[in-house]
């Protein structure tokens, strides 16, 4: 599963939210937090733990996740790569109006 | 001269980047940056790059493909075809780098630009990929940087989703 498909829907990023604020919460600590079925957010969960976004371990009975923030700082430095690329080619773009700028005037 | 912010709008799962930024130069003078062969060159690629200019028809129809290279001759090319030249306003272009394992990769690229107070003018670039893949596989190379497992910086990611 595709990381950015994953975190194309809504449910999948509150689930990601809470994670990120709670730190890690049982499966049943998360079915609490949603109006839909339990068994609709263990799909999500399944879907987040396939694209790698959080991590599980079994403790006793219970289920407990956390984010695996390795997946999720992917995704942010592929932002800051594209926003790094288009900034450089944009303050090159600056130089060159300026210096037409000052041609015109001339 | 003022710094401005580039601003990128890229939704998780959608095939689509947007970019926009502020000019302090009139329209007129974007546009002419944007589609002189000899302007565009000296801002087109990165700045370790040289940019080269092996075709550049800026009409319906027209070719254009562009050359980086690197200082040790590397070469990285790309090519497309331009769909509409509305100057000053808009140009709708074809966009395909030739370094792909394979060809058929295009994305079709919207540049509109908007005259603004004060002498400024505002660029909207955006582009539409064949697929989520191709967009996020566009970058995908160089992203294997540090690992930073900060749950704050996160949590802002999240706002900005």
């Amino acid at each position: 599963m595709d990381m950015f498909v994953a975190l194309a829907d809504p449910t999948r990023r509150n689930i990601l939210e809470l994670l990120a604020t709670s730190g890690e919460l049982s499966a049943t600590a998360i079915y609490e937090h949603f109006p839909v079925s339990p068994q609709a957010v263990s799909q999500h969960l399944k879907v987040l733990r396939e694209a790698h976004l959080v991590e599980m371990e079994k403790r006793a009975q219970k289920h407990v996740y956390r984010l695996n923030p390795q997946t999720l700082s992917q995704f942010e430095a592929w932002v800051q790569q594209m926003k790094q690329r288009s900034e450089e080619r944009f303050a090159a773009l600056d130089t060159v109006l300026e210096r037409e700028k000052k041609k015109k005037g001339e | 001269m003022p710094a401005h912010t580039t601003h990128i709008l890229a939704e998780p799962g959608k095939q689509e980047i947007v970019i926009t930024r502020e000019f302090d130069a009139p329209r007129d003078l974007v546009f002419k940056a944007i589609t002189d062969p000899e302007l565009l060159p000296q801002w087109w690629g990165p700045r370790y790059l040289s940019t080269e200019v092996d075709k550049m028809d800026v009409r319906p129809g027209g070719q254009w493909r562009f050359i980086n290279r690197d200082a040790e001759g590397n070469a990285y090319s790309f090519h497309g075809v331009y769909h509409e030249v509305l100057a000053p306003e808009r140009i709708i272009d074809t966009f395909e780098f030739e370094g792909l394992p394979e060809t058929g990769h295009v994305t079709l690229e919207t540049m509109k630009l908007e005259a603004l107070p004060g002498g400024r003018t505002g660029l909207i670039v955006q582009s539409v990929f064949q697929s989520v893949a191709d967009r996020d596989g566009m970058l995908q190379s160089g992203m294997e940087e540090g690992v930073n497992d900060t749950y704050n910086r996160l949590a802002e990611l999240l706002k900005k989703m």
